[in-house]
């Protein structure tokens, strides 16, 4: 039954390099649904994926810059975002708007919901500490209960680990 | 052990994947084994995602239809 604690518990590692709202969607699901079959996972929050540790998501954004594969559903047809688009003040706020709006329409999780599950199931969350240096980020900055650690500290987790993913 | 249990009843329609899982397996803790769980959802992942979840868990998905729109699934938990 406890799976987890046996030696024979299979692990995945996902490193989640993506900080826009959109791309918060991979890393999360898999840990979620793979934590759900009992498997071990460690995520390894570097560079942009940062942005999924603050305290507060509210900030998550999506581009629409250099971005042909985004097909939003409107008005029963489908519209593509050509990049001069992202070029005006405010599309991307607003296309974002659009994005949270149908996630809420199709029943899909919000992000805050997903990383909230991820804690729950056992997940466990580190921050590049690297990455924090770079860009001046506090530990304070980003959530609680998470670990700190560096690529040597992804290297033994990721040796030991069944599947390692990066996103 | 031993006492036949009700079958327990969770409601997932709505929501989308991988949130119905999520509730599967925490419903799923909470039992005995060889106590059913009855799922609904609306989610048509679900009806893929649901047997390879029972696979890989060894619970065994007893019957698994569809119903105006709704899949319904039976489960008994692994021993």
């Amino acid at each position: 039954m406890n799976d987890l604690l046996s030696e024979n518990a299979k692990s995945m590692t996902i490193i989640v390099t993506k900080g826009t709202l959109d791309w918060a969607y991979p890393p999360f699901i898999l840990a979620t649904t793979a934590a759900a079959m009992d498997v071990k996972v460690e995520m390894f929050f570097t560079f942009y994926g940062l942005q999924l540790l603050k305290k507060e998501l509210d900030h998550l954004q999506i581009s629409t810059l250099g971005n042909p594969g985004m097909e939003m559903p409107m008005m029963g047809m489908h519209m593509t975002m050509p990049n001069l688009v992202s070029a005006i003040p405010g599309a991307d706020a607003l296309c974002t708007t659009m994005m949270k709006n149908l996630i809420k329409k199709k029943g899909v999780a919000s992000i805050p919901d997903l990383r909230e599950a991820a804690i729950e199931s056992d997940v466990n969350l580190i921050g590049c500490q690297m990455t924090m240096g770079l860009f001046e980020m506090e530990k304070e900055d980003l959530m609680d209960g998470i670990e700190i650690g560096g690529a040597a500290t992804y290297m033994e987790k990721a040796l030991k680990s069944d599947i390692n993913l990066f996103i | 052990m031993g006492s036949v249990q009700m079958p327990v009843s969770l409601d997932t329609k709505g929501l989308n994947c991988p949130i119905p899982i999520l509730k599967v397996k925490k419903a799923l803790m909470r039992l005995e084994s060889n106590d059913t769980l009855l799922v609904e959802t609306t989610d048509p992942g679900s009806v893929i995602d649901f047997e390879v979840f029972c696979r890989a868990k060894g619970h065994k998905l007893v019957t698994n239809y569809e119903e105006d729109g709704v899949f319904k699934f039976e489960i008994r938990k692994s021993t």
